[in-house]
């Protein structure tokens, strides 16, 4: 019997070895896997334990705090919104049932206080509850109103950055949406709104028709690139052939040969597709590299919600300088049948802070600064250079002929008393030639600008113009930042 | 060092285990800490001090051992449950002081333990009698699709708990009288040519017929293997009257397997029958066709009977969306594996699992009983787990000793039947959670909450510690006396 006994007792050993086997399966080889899973959920609604850290503007209002609910085990936090409709894109949402959007999204790591490995153990060993970073963003919280109410919940977009250190200083969307009603059904009714689409960020993923605003880019490849001066002369003659296509001047109106800075100021179409098809398709590519267009722009904004500018063919690939698109076309701001250029608010803002910045792309951001729960500051983001985009003696030029567009051109409405600003109108035909996207880029003060600018509108019935419409809002809220 | 003495010393681990535990359990709860509840660990250890005492005086001879191994993992389950639920450590605790009545009740009344010999059709009769009572109308109860636990007034109480030390004594009498009888005398090895004819004519035959029917690789191998450990069996020509009472069993475990719904603890009476079958008769083949008959009858259940088939489902694929919506779906096991994937190799540390959900649902079912493992192994990691394991590794070890230095038939074979059924307790129950098999509704004894299983286990301790005694007493008695 003894020998049975002791081949009893291995086949014990065999099979709990088996158990052990199988649990470090779960707990340490397949680990990751089952985190991964679609079902699992616990990560989330561990999330939801800890306290996430505030959202500040940069003058240190509260745009999103945790407010616990329940209490002992049970207790979970819930994200509130003061500020409600103001920052619904650009500050974004996080819910356990609704997922996380914008800066939520992109700082989740430091809100949730799990960035730092070391501290999170101390603070376990002191039993102490982890607790995440506030996060101070670059907004301005006046400027956000201004543009907010600017667009009044027309169809658009508003984004405001400081030049010399590519912080932004207001992003608006239009139409919004409350964050605080995110978690109840009003939400899916937005979600589900196919027309307005209150959830997209326009600001950064909207593909929209930049009209003649694009010409600031295909002057600033004509300028750097030494092919052309301001005063060069370019017959501006309405129904020239531009890549063997007639092309007509706004309201057919022809203006003879004129100077570039004058072709600018009445943004003369002919003149500028002149000067694309001079140029090339090389040349311009590289130069909207520079600017940043046919990537995501390096924001410090969730990917997924955001688009490259570029020039998009039907399918919205990306087409570079070997595909043959209608550099004429695509010049001014349109584009033919083998692809049209499309672009963010954001990129066109960018465009006009690098002119304002000595031709000096600086790395837009949202971000200030991270703050620890114990006041230490954790991050602190200097600004950063993303690319000399054209000499500083080329923004100068451009940045001249740009004035000229406030001073006396098609962008007078965007003028500010006592501050001499730049800028420059579009207005693109969409819909068939139906409906007008209206545009306004530009920077003040032009000597050493603190604001550049882009503001869309989207829809706009015929007639209507950037320089009329866009512009005073531009006016607005670059007054507010100015003051 | 005499063995109570080393006995005691073994408590000092179950103490310093209690104390940490509720230390770090407290640490966690800042909010709500309320001093009574740290007593419960106090009055566990008192009551550890006091069984000892009570062993030193009444089986001053037992296994050193096997009482600080059980208290070791009671503590570690009075630590868990205290983490889940305050509430119900008190309780654990209350059940720990009738379990210890029964243990001590058990010691006080049953002096020698050959009287169960006697009384071994009553002690059947009764034990298969608990295995129906939950199917009964008015008293059984259906928990989780299963039957097992029977309701009497306030009293709720889990009868295949108890049932398992029936049948483990009456198998270990009525084998010592019969496992002679079934097998002859070992047989001389025959030559190869006969054993070819033996064996493999009736394989072959076997195979053939099972491959033209085309009914898959599972059962082909099962009917071969039947088929060779039939041969084997007859070869010996049984006298076939001591077969009834074997068919009898299986078909008992068929039956559970069927109407209690409960594939746990049908696989674990089983298996412990097959394992005292096997030390009783040291016949592999008798074995192989206990377990080819026992895993024919599953897998035939598992085809037909849909809801032994969705248990099946569940367990090959639990991550299907349908399963793990369905009710009695795969939710619970997906669930004990994401608890165990967040456990890692070190763990999060006491009182630092998920239980439950944000609206103060469980998110882990069953936690305090069928998955208190998944919280172990999520609370303590791998090496935590791992622990666990090993300390009923090694209460197996005492079990399996106690019934090597046993000197008749009868305790040995009660001793290994106690133990094999102990351990494939928890084989089936961890097997259960960590998916080596379906999950099943049995506890982890010592360690799950739950009154019968306390009172239960504690009464399998007293009955292995009283045999223990008997068998180092007359051992020590032979080496005084000279005997050799």
């Amino acid at each position: 019997m003894n020998r049975q006994i002791v081949q009893l007792f291995a086949l014990s050993m065999l099979l709990f070895a088996t158990l052990v086997g199988f649990t470090s399966r779960w707990t340490v080889f397949e680990a990751e896997e089952l985190k991964d899973q679609a079902l699992n959920r616990r990560s989330l609604i561990e999330a939801q334990q800890i306290p996430r850290g505030l959202i500040r503007a940069a003058d240190g209002t509260v745009l999103a705090r945790s407010v616990p609910k329940g209490s002992g085990q049970r207790r979970i936090f819930q994200r509130t919104y003061p500020e409600d409709n103001l920052f619904s894109h650009t500050v974004g949402y996080s819910f356990l049932e609704r997922g996380s959007t914008g800066i939520e999204r992109f700082r989740d790591d430091e809100l949730t206080g799990e960035e730092n490995e070391f501290s999170s153990i101390f603070s376990e060993l002191q039993s102490e509850q982890p607790e995440g970073s506030d996060v101070t963003t670059t907004l301005d919280i006046e400027a956000q109103r201004t543009a907010v109410e600017a667009l009044g919940g027309r169809q658009g977009a508003i984004v405001a950055i400081e030049p010399s250190t590519g912080r932004v200083r207001a992003m608006a969307s239009s139409p919004d949406f409350n964050p605080n009603e995110v978690p109840t059904d009003r939400f899916s009714e937005l979600n589900t709104d196919e027309e307005a689409r209150p959830v997209v960020n326009r600001a950064t993923q909207a593909n929209f028709q930049p009209g003649s605003t694009f010409k600031v880019v295909t002057a600033a490849a004509a300028l750097d690139s030494g092919k052309f001066s301001p005063e060069s002369i370019v017959d501006g003659a309405s129904g020239q052939l531009v890549s063997g296509v007639p092309l007509a001047n706004f309201g057919g109106q022809d203006f003879g040969s004129i100077t570039l800075t004058d072709a600018l100021t009445n943004s003369v179409n002919t003149v500028w597709g002149q000067v694309g098809e001079q140029i090339g398709r090389e040349t311009l590519v590289e130069y909207m590299n520079r600017f940043g267009f046919n990537s995501d722009p390096a924001l410090d904004y969730p990917e997924d919600q955001m688009n490259a500018s570029g020039i998009r063919n039907a399918d919205l690939r990306l087409l570079d300088g070997d595909d043959g698109f209608d550099v004429g076309r695509v010049a001014i701001g349109q584009g033919g049948a083998e692809g049209q250029i499309q672009v963010t608010p954001l990129q066109m803002a960018l465009v006009a802070a690098a002119v304002g910045n000595g031709g000096r792309l600086m790395r837009p951001r949202l971000t200030e600064k991270v703050v620890a729960p114990d006041g230490r500051v954790e991050e602190s983001f200097e600004p950063e250079e993303q690319s000399q985009v054209m000499s500083a003696e080329s923004a100068g030029e451009l940045a001249a002929m740009m004035s000229r567009v406030v001073e006396e051109g098609t962008g007078t409405a965007a003028a500010l008393s006592g501050v001499p600003v730049a800028g420059k109108t579009g207005t693109a035909e969409v819909a068939g030639a139906q409906l007008n996207q209206l545009w306004f880029i530009g920077f003040a003060p032009v000597e050493d600008p603190q604001v550049a600018i882009a503001v869309t509108l989207e829809d706009q019935p015929l007639g209507t113009q950037g320089g009329q419409v866009a512009a005073p809002l531009a006016a607005q809220v670059m007054e507010t930042l100015l003051r | 060092m005499s063995a109570r003495t080393r006995e005691l010393m073994g408590l000092i681990p179950v103490s310093l285990l209690v104390s940490a535990g509720f230390a770090a359990v407290l640490l966690t709860r800042t909010e709500d800490v309320s001093d009574a509840t740290a007593t419960y660990g106090l009055v566990f250890l008192a009551l550890c001090v006091f069984a000892h005492l009570f062993i030193r005086a009444r089986l001053p001879d037992a296994d050193p051992y096997l009482f600080p191994l059980a208290a070791l993992l009671a503590a570690f389950g009075l630590v868990m449950i205290y983490r889940i639920d305050a509430e119900l450590a008190r309780q654990q605790a209350q059940w720990f002081v009738i379990g210890l009545v029964f243990f001590c009740a058990t010691i006080v009344f049953l002096r020698d333990h050959h009287v169960l010999e006697r009384y071994r059709y009553t002690i059947a009769a009764a034990g298969i009698a608990l295995l129906v009572m939950p199917r009964l109308p008015g008293i059984g109860s259906q928990v989780r699709g299963a039957y097992l636990a029977v309701e009497v007034g306030p009293v709720q109480f889990q009868p295949a708990e108890f049932a398992k030390i029936a049948i483990i004594v009456f198998l270990a009498s009525y084998l010592r009288d019969t496992g002679d009888v079934l097998v002859r005398a070992r047989l001389k090895p025959l030559p190869y040519v006969q054993q070819a004819v033996m064996f493999a004519l009736p394989a072959a035959a076997v195979l053939l017929i099972a491959l033209a029917l085309g009914v898959g690789p599972a059962v082909t191998v099962l009917l071969v293997v039947f088929t060779v450990s039939m041969a084997a069996v007859m070869r010996e020509r049984p006298s076939l009257k001591h077969f009834g009472p074997l068919l009898l069993v299986w078909g008992v475990a068929m039956f559970m397997l069927l109407f209690i719904r409960d594939l746990g603890s049908s696989l674990m009476f089983f298996g412990g029958f097959l394992a005292l079958l096997y030390v009783a008769t040291a016949r592999l083949s008798l074995v192989g066709m206990g377990a080819t008959m026992f895993l024919g009858g599953a897998t035939y259940f598992a085809s037909t009977v849909s809801h032994v088939q969705q248990r099946i489902e569940v367990w090959q694929d639990p991550f299907d969306r349908e399963l793990y919506d369905a009710v009695g779906g795969s939710y619970q096991i997906v669930q004990s594996l994401f608890a165990q994937a967040d456990g890692g190799l070190f763990a999060q540390g006491f009182g630092q699992a998920l239980l439950e959900l944000p609206c103060g649902q469980n998110i882990l079912p069953a936690a305090d009983t069928d998955l208190i493992y998944a919280v172990i192994a999520d609370e303590l990691g791998l090496f935590g787990a791992t622990g666990l394991i090993l300390a009923y590794l090694l209460f197996a070890s005492r079990g399996f000793k106690t019934a090597l230095v046993a000197g008749d038939g009868f305790s040995k074979l009660l001793a290994t039947g106690l133990t094999a059924v102990f351990a494939l307790q928890v084989f089936v129950i961890i097997g259960g959670v960590t998916k080596v098999i379906p999950l099943t509704g049995v506890t982890l004894p010592f360690v799950s909450y739950g009154g019968s299983s306390i009172v239960a286990n504690l009464v399998l301790l007293a009955l292995l510690l009283i045999v223990s005694d008997h068998a180092r007493k007359d051992r020590g008695r032979m080496g005084q006396g000279g005997l050799v």
